[in-house]
């Protein structure tokens, strides 16, 4: 499957200006999906439609939509670790979790003066990449490939589900912080903006909602920015030939430790941002059926495009949503079936494949309209 | 006699862990040894084995028919399943894990939403033996007994009947296989309706000792794969070793340090095995003996 789009000639020539200039221009590339007026032009519609959103809508329908949008990071990561880099990890639950705990028992031991919380974040995001990078060295360097990528990955999460789900008790404390097995911890302080004239506490709601709007945004133009840069483009042509990327020169493998490692810690945003948000997080987090979820949004939206995997992973959250509140234990039977079926009928995901569709009828004249 | 009688309970320990990991990697192996395709619903066959030895068993068959009926309908559904979904992408072997995955989803929670949150189960038969001051179930002796007998029974299959030289061509050189005239499509329909056979019968020969819930496929699955991954590609080279050397480590630190450790430890045998082998124990012990 060689994308046209994969090596496009006009991305080659080198620009002289200034480094942000060059950064800038790298919003729209050979990687990503949607350039030109228009594209920019829809894309803040839809950020200011976003904005404007929690003026119709009650707090607790905001505190809703902010929590779809603590996920988008994990899936944006997956899209860059299996999408872009070939890589299909079962595994980013297992960041998430660890980042998660990590952000739990940082701010339960502190609590949330100074802005610490902001930290705790960093912080545990850190913790999940170094740990994502850790892994990453002993499958790449290790000349893991393909199928068994998953399977290593698979392992851990489940292995780090058994280890949380057996801390209860007593002696499983770090600092102030138990870890309550099962149970999962709790009561840890949301995130916290120290702000002239008493704290800011962003709990689920408006205020929290445009934190992460702004968070999603931002990670979201910076990962288009990365995608066309060299860095992108040297993944990808790993993704299509490994071999070939080697032979001019690549060191195929600390390139995709790399992306595993932006992959985990992207999760480990999510992990933190999740415990923030619902001020609490279990073991079941990095169980099975959580490592299903990453997975589902990133295959039905799509995942050779970090547009498709955002909108997609927005998409089926909201979709899944309405369809527990009509019968939670279909649920996983519809995304189970969704899954199948988007795999058999639409292999490059349903948003993709939209997209794409919508892309060649906007541009009549050219044929592949990329 | 004390020494004699701790020895016996560590080699039971490690036989225990050995069959365990045998009998449960057996249809993940020859599918993805024979196919490359990771069967993530390898659970679900195993649960689905399990479910029709209980109810046939309890129906009043004995329990060795009752686990054989289990086997078989794991492998039609199997077949079924080849038929409808994985025949489709082979050329897509990540596409695989994931329609596999769907089908697993789907497998657990329509379960679950038919059959309930749990079904009774059959009790664990033939009762004990008393080796020193402890007792030993003797159906774990049973199901030691029954790894090495798969194992056999196996590389019988595979090495000394028409169908295994068949189905090893097929996986060898599909393109000259075909030429020579063999169905290769009705081979794959075969091997993978045979790994979800053993599957099955992974599912019965342990649904006494289990309680019978639809998530149970999932306790087999980490071990399974941990198996399929240091034996590496070649099942019968790889396999047996592997379940060896893992099921040693398991059992030590299992005595040990207990029950997580054991689980924690092949994890790490299995990142450090893939380090330093990553065409796992088959690659390993194929360049030893050339």
């Amino acid at each position: 499957m060689n994308d046209a789009r994969t090596f496009a000639p006009e991305a080659a020539p080198r620009d002289r200006r200034s480094g942000l200039a060059v950064w800038l221009r790298r919003l729209e590339g050979p990687q990503t999906m949607g350039r030109g007026s228009l594209f920019w032009l829809a894309a803040g519609l839809a950020l200011l439609a976003a904005a404007a959103y929690p003026q119709f809508s009650d707090d607790y329908t905001v505190g809703n939509a902010a929590y779809f949008l603590v996920w988008t990071f994990m899936a944006m990561g997956l899209g860059v670790v299996w999408g872009y880099g070939g890589a299909l990890s079962f595994g980013q639950t297992a960041f998430f979790g660890l980042a998660g705990y990590a952000y739990g028992v940082l701010t339960i031991n502190v609590g949330a003066a100074y802005g610490f919380t902001w930290l705790a974040l960093i912080l545990s995001v850190a913790l999940g990449g170094a740990f994502a990078l850790l892994i990453g060295y002993f499958m790449f360097f290790g000349r893991i490939r393909g199928v068994f990528i998953g399977i290593v990955t698979l392992s851990v999460t489940l292995v780090l589900e058994t280890f949380m789900a057996q801390t209860a008790g007593p002696q499983w404390r770090i600092g102030e912080a138990r870890l309550n097995g099962f149970n999962g911890m709790s009561g840890m302080p949301p995130l916290t903006l120290p702000w002239p004239g008493g704290d800011l506490v962003l709990y689920p709601g408006a205020q929290l909602y445009y934190a992460l709007l702004a968070m999603v945004a931002l990670c979201y133009l910076g990962l288009r920015m990365l995608l066309n840069a060299p860095f992108g483009n040297v993944l990808v042509a790993i993704r299509e030939n490994p071999e070939r990327a080697e032979m001019l020169g690549y060191d195929v493998r600390v390139y995709q430790m790399l992306a595993f490692g932006l992959g985990g810690a992207l999760a480990g945003l999510s992990g933190a941002l999740y415990t923030a948000w619902g001020q609490y997080i279990t073991p079941s987090s990095m169980g099975l059926t959580s490592a299903a979820l990453p997975i589902v949004w990133v295959a039905v939206g799509g995942r050779r495009d970090i547009t498709a995997t955002l909108l997609g992973t927005l998409l089926v959250l909201t979709a899944f949503q309405q369809l527990t509140i009509y019968g939670s234990q279909y649920a996983l039977v519809a995304m189970g079936a969704l899954l199948l079926f988007t795999v058999l009928l639409a292999p490059d995901g349903v948003v993709y494949t939209a997209m794409e569709r919508l892309g060649r009828l906007g541009r009549p004249g050219r044929r592949a309209g990329r | 006699m004390e020494l004699a009688a701790t020895l016996f309970s560590t080699a039971y320990q490690f036989g225990d862990a050995f069959a365990f990991l045998v009998i449960s990697c057996a249809g993940l192996a020859v599918i993805f040894g024979m196919m490359g395709v990771i069967n993530l619903a390898h659970g679900e066959f195993i649960m689905c084995g399990a479910y029709v030895t209980a109810a046939t068993a309890r129906a009043g068959l004995p329990l060795p028919l009752a686990i054989l009926c289990g086997a078989l309908v794991a492998g039609l559904v199997g077949m079924a399943l080849e038929r409808a979904v994985i025949r489709h992408l082979y050329h897509r072997p990540l596409d695989s894990i994931i329609a596999t995955w769907g089908v697993s989803l789907i497998a657990t929670q329509g379960v679950l939403i038919v059959l309930g949150s749990t079904m009774q189960g059959v009790g664990t038969p033939l009762g004990g033996v008393a080796v020193g001051d402890r007792s030993y179930s003797l159906y774990r002796l049973v199901l030691m007994g029954a790894a090495v007998a798969l194992l056999a029974g196996l590389y019988w299959l595979f090495y000394r009947t028409r169908f295994g030289v068949v189905a090893r061509a097929t996986i060898e050189r599909p393109q000259m296989a075909r030429a020579l005239g063999v169905d290769t499509r009705r081979v794959y329909g075969l091997t993978f309706g045979l790994g979800a056979a053993l599957a099955g019968l992974a599912g019965g020969l342990y649904a006494p000792t289990m309680t019978m819930v639809p998530t149970m496929g999932a306790t087999f699955m980490v071990e399974s794969f941990v198996t399929v991954v240091v034996g590496g590609a070649d099942i019968f080279v790889g396999a047996a070793p592997a379940a060896a050397i893992l099921a040693a480590i398991r059992a030590g630190l299992t005595a040990w340090y207990g029950q997580l450790f054991g689980q924690i430890g092949l994890l790490v045998a299995v990142i450090v095995v893939i380090r330093i082998l990553p065409g796992g124990l088959s690659a390993f012990i194929k360049r030893a003996r050339r």
